[in-house]
């Protein structure tokens, strides 16, 4: 199981604390009929999936509640940083 | 290659087993190729084996970055079935299993394909709900599924706990009888043997590094460990490291990697008579003929390539485990260890043609696809040979992640294995 830093508790915790919410910084379209199949495909479906550098969204469900943002590497899954939604991308 | 029988096997077990010869050659890589499979799993070695066998294309070479069956092929707990929901699916599977039926015959080598029967428990009205649906659909489609009561499970499984009482009651289960195990490294072997005495070359500590692509759009070939390979046609059936491979191409696909979780006991003897899953406690199980209980743990929740999982997934199965079958309470587990699976969000698998020409795909079978090793390895071999799917594959395609034509399995099964 791994450590993970939450950024509002200020505090490392078990993983079993969290609840991974996927790839990160994902825009919903500000106006949804506008879009083209294939920008509704690239938003609901299609993912990084990074052999290395992830950025991804966690969930500190049994803590704060709060959602934030985390760079891990999937190789090793090392945290390199994690950062309050709303701040930009590291 | 030496053909096995019951007397070759009599002759050299009488002179102590030494000198049985290599099987097959551990091959170089030539400058060119008609056709390049990426990936010596099992799904890759089919597709060259049927390449070769159905249609004649046998200048082929299945490149593999560490060794054949390595990956998942060799690290999952080889439940055989094929009760999936929707009509695509049914007859993707069903394709599959009816292959198993006489594959040691056709490749000459003892994959013990053992139809030892799927059951999957139901635990709650709303699994009642969800497996009869499958048993009728299941029906419609061909497939053999039977409801049983607990008391017929319980015959049919004596290690089960039906007590009412029980943390998990039993309020019946599916079967399908046609359902069971294989032996997963002998399925890699087979193929790779048959292939090559076909005239396929299988190439061991090979990665794929690179994807080139002429003017036109169009494959070329691919760089690897070992120099530039040309092939102007390339199926990637690469597992958990589909999206890398993709990338190397210039293609981002609607796909995931976790990490799955597997386990065995210590050896015992015979006393799990079938295989047994229970999807919504997560936790499945069956006997190897060498007598270990091997277990299927779940994913983590996260992205990963560590090709490890974490021990929360494991100790949640277990725990499920003790519970259904409470005789096992005391075995000590022996071996844990992890595979990366390929994920879709639909949870089927993506089988044939990409946006870019000559480059093929099988992949997003996620937790569930050795079940369909030689379906997917036959189909795949169909759909480079012909440039076009065939009519089981079609609706397998990355078009529907654009078009909406999902087969949501996971919406069907919430859990597929
Ligand atoms: C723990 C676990 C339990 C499972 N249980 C079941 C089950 O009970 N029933 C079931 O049906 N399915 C199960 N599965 C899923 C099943 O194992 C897979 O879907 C199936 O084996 C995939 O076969 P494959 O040949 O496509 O992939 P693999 O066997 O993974 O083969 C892919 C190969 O590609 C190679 N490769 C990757 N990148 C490169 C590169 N760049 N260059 C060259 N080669 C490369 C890899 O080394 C690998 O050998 C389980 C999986 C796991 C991990
Ligand atoms: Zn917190």
């Amino acid at each position: 199981m791994i450590l993970i830093h939450c950024p509002y508790c200020d505090e490392k915790r078990p993983e079993i604390e969290f609840a991974n919410a996927g790839q990160a910084h994902i825009a919903r379209p500000f106006d949804p009929s506008g879009q083209s199949d294939a920008d509704w495909e690239a938003y609901l479906f299609i993912r990084a999936n990074p052999r290395g550098r992830h950025h991804e969204r966690w969930r500190h469900v049994h803590g704060c509640g709060r959602f934030f943002n985390a760079v891990r590497d999937t190789v090793t899954d090392k945290f390199e940083t994690t950062y309050k939604a709303g701040e930009p991308r590291r | 290659m030496t053909r096995f029988s019951a007397l070759s096997l009599f002759t050299k077990a009488f002179g102590g087993h030494q000198n049985w010869p290599e099987q097959w050659p551990d091959a170089a890589p030539k400058p060119a190729y008609d056709a390049i499979i990426v990936g010596g799993g099992g799904h890759g070695l089919g597709a060259a084996y049927y390449l070769a066998k159905k249609y004649g294309i046998t200048n082929v070479a299945v490149l593999e970055k560490g060794w054949i069956g390595g990956g998942n092929t060799g690290r999952n707990t080889t439940i055989i079935r094929s009760n999936y929901l929707y009509d695509e699916s049914a007859h993707l599977y069903d394709h599959a299993v009816k292959l198993w039926d006489g594959l040691s015959q056709e490749l000459n080598y003892n994959i013990m394909y053992s139809k030892r029967g799927v059951m999957m428990l139901a635990h709650n009205v709303h699994d009642v709900q969800s497996l009869q649906r499958h048993i009728n659909a299941n029906r419609l489609n061909g497939v053999d599924n039977e409801w049983l009561t607990p008391e017929q499970a319980k015959a049919y499984c004596p290690p089960l706990n039906i007590s009412p009482d029980a943390r998990h009651p039993v309020l019946g289960a599916a079967l399908q009888r046609r359902g069971g195990t294989a032996r997963h490294d002998s399925v890699a072997w087979g193929y790779a043997r048959a292939a090559a005495a076909l005239g396929v070359d299988i190439i061991q500590n090979c990665a794929v590094t690179g994807i080139r692509r002429g003017a036109n759009g169009a494959i070329e070939g691919v760089e690897t460990t070992r120099g530039y390979i040309a092939s102007k046609r390339v199926g990637v059936s690469a597992a958990g490291n589909t999206s890398v491979i993709m990338h190397m191409a210039g293609l981002d696909f609607p796909l995931e990697s976790y990490p799955l979780q597997a386990l065995v006991s210590e050896p015992i003897k015979p006393t799990f008579p079938c295989v047994v899953m229970s999807n919504t406690v997560h936790a499945y199980m069956s006997q190897s003929d060498k007598g270990e209980l091997v277990i299927g743990a779940g994913t983590d929740q996260y992205v990963s390539y560590s090709q490890r999982g974490a021990l929360h997934i494991v100790e949640h199965t277990l725990a499920a485990i003790c519970e259904i079958f409470p005789i096992y309470r005391r075995m000590r587990m022996l071996r844990t260890w992890g595979g990366i699976v390929d994920v879709t969000p639909d949870r089927s698998p993506i089988l044939g043609k990409t946006p870019v020409k000559g480059l093929y795909v099988n992949c997003g079978w996620g937790t569930g696809g050795f079940k369909a090793t030689p379906g997917a390895g036959d189909l795949l071999a169909y759909t480079m040979a012909k440039d076009e799917p065939h009519k089981i594959n079609a609706p397998f395609n990355l078009d529907r992640f654009r078009n909406g034509r999902l087969i949501d399995e996971a919406a069907a099964a919430a859990v597929a294995h």
